[in-house]
């Protein structure tokens, strides 16, 4: 939970309104889709007008009110939820172990469990608007020597474990799929024009994703349903009617109505929930406008260049991106400000702000590639990690020699990807920046021990240990959750990684669940390379905006401030153009990912790399057409000019 | 208003039009001409014998192999797949001797509602009915885009590149700085109907195919004259084709698409090879599309009697519904502030103002009231030596060069009558004190060969430079020499232009006229 002093402004201010609006819209929703949903799982086609007066008396009668009242608490439980848990960093799993550590960790846990229950009173509600047979949960019968008692209606309980199956399943779900991640467009949209287009979509995910839930439960139900039947029937004294055939045979669960039902009531269920997470997706995505410059000096931590600069929270960092970004390209007004002087001193503290904060976004960057690329052999596995961080210090220092301030270990981003959900519950700690990058978070009982004993000592401008996986290190502790103990485990912490000496035989052969979990580690292809740019949405949106800066201070840029940054932005992009081209080609790198549009999980993330160099590309090629053959006076080393006269005679 | 009646005469057959300078149009002979033109690099010449045509359509290859019988479950999956919906109901209405009757009776009927439904849609949008190579031929920029052995030509944004898509579907892109001319081909290539380079990138093509997107990355500096199929992103939507008509934004980072058969417009972000559609009730769908150089609009004509300008900030759209017919062409000024267009069955050139300030958010600010006419190119006889010539009519394409100063109108003449030739009207345009446009001349060609296609090249430093592909497969270019009156403006990429070099004496007749590329 995030406590008041933790959250900033924006937090308050912005993000908790547009949070209670999309809430609200949700809730107004909800009367139609109800509407909607009661008409489809009572209409016959026998009596049409029968049925709608039906449902208009089950909708004001009192069991339909509290059931709505009830569906409207699960909203906003829904809503709270998706405040709580998004992100705009995705986590990506890089192995399988770690997804399944994501799966377990106590947060997720939690929120699967929440949405368990709220499916199994979504359940309640809908068995109580459709009524018939699923109403109420016992029923008098009487027993074969005529004694009344209250017997198990077993058509209610299938209802409600397949209210909790569902909710529980689309919460496991939302984790695999990175539901939580709230993606931004790089079209801009009214928020009813964008919600009007993305309906039908996430109606038929609801409705296919309610199928294979459906299908899922029934396989379950069909081995396992004796066990809550006969625990229910135990803690509540019901007794099971024997006229009646149990529902956990083949024959039982035949029946086609019961499947037509329970199909709608969690398309329903699916639907209200997806519309929640639509509507918080398109309001805390909405473009917000960051004054360049306030005359008040209260109101100047609101202002971009400072908004720009902080840290925390990230959705705040990347609206801030975002407005530049289209500052940049549309409003001729505000980027006079940019290019302005402080009034007394005349000091272009606003472009300084601002090109400083996209520069270091783009430096990291680049240092994360090079890192990166070091750190992996040809082909794309993890190498020995000795050899890798020896190579690391090498080609840094090269790469630095254009950039001025490259090497100075400045964290930029809070980075952990996988771990940013939880990264709200441990905002607090003062956490080294850069140690939990794709790898799982250190806190959690997860993270296995070479892990933590690799990123205790280690010093912290090195962001690429955490993918280090190589079988070696595996090896040398390989006991997760593993019997055998071994004393370099429970030793002393190891000195740094880099005099970590070249792997030895192991005397003793790892035991076969130790072996089983290495080759579950085995890095996923290409998840690694998502994870590198699991944030660039920030990159693409620094490269835009430093991009059509630079183009309009051409014509725009009264003082000449933007003149003295331009070898710097230049050489910055040029050394990021090398070390893309770099990792595209690596393999897994350049391999387009599936497309799935049958999936409410946003899959954006899995393709920002490709944009980022396009956009990346683009960017350095608005600079040369602008300027041209000026660029030849502009003071950048020898390599970079070579590599921007590839640029001017467009050969790139 | 300027008409025709104020255009100096055609010329006699067998001169062809060289270039313009001081403010007239120069002619030659076309024996001499042609000999300079094969000397040139850059004007092409395809034979359409030279053209290896696609002898049989893919469907009808299908009747010289033996029918295979195959199980009911078999066929009918593969008509899920080839033909969705109506291809499974049709073969299960087709295959009545091996399903239950009452299966195939049912599907019969469904096929026949199917069927009922879709001509009363097509009798509302009667082009709906047509077949797609028709379509295409129907909304192309390209004059008889069907029997043209040039279907498509595009300039490079900021080089001297372009790429030009031939009748058996290939794609050549011609350097002349580079020895090497790649072909383009691929299994979906086919029909292409518009091709345009990414702005600010060297090597992305978009090509408008029959049945989907495809965006080739040709890397310059590479030798292969044949880049592989892996070069080429694939983009489609279900619905979405043909696609006749494709535009990069100025940015060059969106990419917009359109077909007459879907009512959405698609903007594809290339790179994520997603894309967010763009739908509007009304039109039976989008035929035309014009980016406006400053990126701000896009003009979107629909099949039907209207169309719409969108502005680009919020992507809201303004609907202009036409009199007449449908709005067959457009082109933006420069700086996007004035959009020219005509509409079919209409001899006029209708512009419009858009007077918001650039930076002004565009939602708020107001749109143009009603269009003005600009031009008027009715019908006119030029008596000449060799006869009345009736030139004007209706208008197949209009473009602005990127200074715009000179626009080129395409007209379509009658192909039966001898004496109404397509030919291409040249205009000065001016903006200022007002907006007028002022007759320059006719560019014509070799006797017997009509224009087809023309194109500005988007930076040339001296003047305008039109690009035009005739029916004889022949691509030639001519030049018009002036000083632009203007202030440097932004051109397409946005980007100022290079400040002009010294006008160039008048005597170029005698030497090449592409030097300026050579060097």
């Amino acid at each position: 939970m995030v406590s008041t002093e933790q959250s900033c402004w924006f937090i308050r201010k912005v993000i908790c309104w547009r949070a209670v609006a999309s809430i609200a819209w949700a809730v107004l929703l909800l009367p139609p889709i109800t509407l909607v949903f009661v008409i489809i799982s009572k209409f016959s086609f026998l009596h049409p007008i029968q049925t709608i007066s039906e449902c208009l008396y089950l909708l004001t009668s009192a069991s339909g009110i509290f059931s709505f009242i009830l569906l409207c608490g699960v909203i906003l439980i829904v809503g709270f939820l998706h405040l709580e848990y998004y992100t705009v960093i995705p986590t990506i799993a890089c192995s399988k172990i770690a997804l399944l550590g994501q799966l377990l960790h106590p947060r997720h846990f939690i929120n699967s469990l929440v949405h368990c229950f709220m499916g199994v009173i979504v359940a309640w509600c809908c068995a109580v608007t459709m009524g018939l047979r699923y109403e109420t949960l016992g029923y008098p019968c009487t027993e074969s020597d005529g004694h009344p008692q209250m017997c198990l209606n077993e058509y209610h309980l299938i209802l409600l474990l397949a209210g909790a199956f569902v909710g529980f399943s689309h919460s496991l779900l939302g984790v695999i799929y990175n539901m939580n991640y709230v993606s931004f467009h790089t079209v801009q949209q009214y928020k009813y024009l964008r919600f009007k287009r993305c309906l039908p979509l996430v109606v038929k995910c609801s409705a296919t994703q309610a199928l294979y839930s459906v299908r899922n439960y029934i396989v379950m139900y069909l081995f396992l349903g004796y066990i809550p039947r006969a625990w229910i029937c135990k803690t509540l004294n019901l007794h099971l009617d024997s006229s009646v055939h149990p529902l956990d045979s083949i024959a039982g669960l035949l029946d086609l109505s019961l499947l037509y039902h329970l199909w709608s009531s969690a398309t329903f269920l699916l639907l209200t929930w997806n519309i929640t997470l639509l509507l918080f997706r398109i309001f805390v995505t909405e473009v917000y406008s960051f004054p360049v410059q306030s005359s008040f000096t209260e109101d100047s931590h609101q202002c971009l260049p400072k908004v720009l600069t902080e840290k925390q929270p990230m959705i705040l960092k990347f609206l801030a991106l975002q407005d530049l970004a289209l500052l940049s390209q549309h409003s001729p007004s505000r980027r006079c400000e940019v290019f302005s002087l402080s009034q007394p001193g005349g000091h272009p503290h606003n472009w300084n702000a601002i090109s400083k904060e996209c520069l270091s976004l783009l430096t990291d960057l680049t240092q994360r590639l090079v890192a990166y690329h070091d750190t992996v052999a040809t082909n794309g596995r993890a190498k020995s990690l000795s050899s890798g961080s020896e190579r690391k210090t090498s080609s840094e220092t090269s790469v630095t020699s254009g950039t001025e301030d490259l090497m100075s270990p400045r964290p930029v981003f809070l980075m952990k990807t996988p771990a940013s959900v939880f990264a709200r519950s441990v905002a607090g700690t003062p956490q080294s920046p850069l140690t939990s990058l794709f790898t799982p978070d250190l806190d959690s009982p997860f993270a296995s021990p070479a892990l933590r004993r690799l990123t205790a000592p280690v010093d912290q401008c090195s962001p690429w240990y955490g993918t280090v996986q190589s079988p070696h290190i595996m090896r040398r502790a390989p006991k997760l959750w593993s019997t055998s103990t071994d004393s370099q485990v429970n030793g002393s912490p190891t000195p740094s990684p880099a005099s970590v000496p070249s792997p030895k035989p192991e005397p003793s052969k790892p035991s076969f669940l130790a072996q089983f979990l290495q080759n579950r580690k085995e890095q996923l292809p290409e998840a690694s390379s998502q994870a590198l740019f699991a944030d660039s949405q920030a990159h693409i949106w620094a490269l835009e905006g430093l991009s059509y800066l630079v183009q309009a201070s051409f014509s725009e840029d009264q003082f000449g401030v933007v003149q003295t940054t331009l070898p710097s932005i230049l050489s910055c992009m040029l050394v990021l153009q090398e070390a893309v081209d770099r990792h595209f080609k690596l393999p897994h790198a350049s391999s387009k990912p599936v497309r799935s549009t049958s999936s409410m999980g946003d899959s954006t993330y899995k393709t920002l790399r490709f944009a980022l160099r396009a956009t990346l590309k683009t960017a350095i090629y608005r600079i040369t057409t602008t300027f041209g053959d000026h660029l030849n006076a502009v003071q950048i080393s020898a390599e970079h000019r070579k590599r921007l006269q590839q640029f001017l005679e467009y050969k790139e | 208003m300027c008409s025709l009646a104020l255009f100096p005469p055609p010329l006699p057959s067998g001169q062809t039009t060289l270039c313009e300078s001081n403010n007239e149009l120069l002619s030659g002979a076309s024996t001499e001409d042609r000999l300079k033109q094969e000397s040139s690099p850059l004007s092409l010449h395809f034979p359409r014998e030279s053209l290896k045509l696609h002898s049989r359509t893919e469907s009808s290859s299908k009747a010289a192999f033996l029918d295979h019988s195959e199980t009911l479950w078999m066929r009918s999956a593969a008509a899920w797949r080839d033909g969705g919906f109506t291809g499974l109901l049709n073969e299960i209405t087709n295959s009545h001797t091996e399903v239950p009757k009452w299966l195939s009776m049912s599907s019969g009927c469904i096929l026949a509602l199917l069927r009922w439904v879709s001509s009363f849609h097509g009798s509302l949008f009667p082009h709906l009915t047509l077949s797609s190579e028709d379509m295409i031929a129907e909304f192309s920029q390209v004059l008889n885009w069907s029997d043209c052995v040039v279907r498509a030509f595009a300039w490079h944004p900021h080089t001297d590149k372009f790429a030009v898509a031939l009748l058996d579907d290939s794609i050549k892109i011609y350097n002349p700085k580079s020895a090497t001319t790649p072909t383009l081909k691929h299994r979906l290539q086919r029909s292409v109907a518009a091709v345009q380079w990414k702005p600010l990138c060297a090597s992305a093509l978009a090509v408008a195919c029959q049945n989907c997107l495809l965006v080739w990355h040709v890397d310059p500096c590479s030798l292969s004259t044949r880049p592989s199929s892996g070069c080429a992103q694939v983009l489609s939507h279900p619905g979405h084709s043909p696609v006749t008509s494709i535009a990069w934004s100025p940015s060059g980072s969106l990419l917009l698409s359109a077909s007459p058969m879907d009512s959405t417009m698609m903007v594809w972000d290339v790179a994520a090879e997603s894309c967010v559609p763009l739908q509007r009730v009304g039109g039976g769908g989008v035929s035309f599309l014009s980016w406006s150089p400053d990126g701000s609009h896009v003009l979107a004509s629909t099949p039907s009697a209207l169309f719409r300008v969108w502005e680009t900030r919020m992507w809201t759209c303004e609907r202009w519904p036409c009199v007449k017919g449908r709005c067959q062409s457009g082109c933006w000024s420069p700086d996007g502030s004035r959009l020219l267009f005509t509409v079919q069955g209409e001899m006029v050139i209708y512009a419009l103002t858009f007077t918001d300030a650039p930076g002004v958010p565009t939602s708020t600010s107001q749109g143009p009231q009603a269009a003005a006419v600009v031009a008027d190119l009715s019908e006119t006889t030029f008596s000449t030596p060799d006869g009345d010539i009736v030139v004007g009519g209706e208008i197949q394409s209009l473009v602005w060069d990127p200074r715009g100063e000179r626009l080129a109108v395409l007209l379509k003449g009658d192909p039966q009558a001898a004496d109404r030739p397509a030919i291409i009207a040249v205009f000065k345009t001016r903006a200022n004190p007002i907006f007028e446009l002022l007759p320059c001349g006719f560019v014509q060609g070799e006797a017997g060969a009509e224009p087809r296609l023309m194109q500005f090249h988007p930076n040339f430093q001296h003047g305008a430079l039109l690009t035009v592909c005739w029916s004889n497969g022949r691509i030639t270019h001519v030049p018009f020499y002036f000083v632009s009156a203007g202030v440097p403006h932004f051109g397409l990429s946005g980007s100022p232009l290079l400040p002009h070099p010294q006008q160039r004496p008048a005597d170029f007749v005698n030497q090449s006229l592409f030097t300026e590329f050579l060097s």
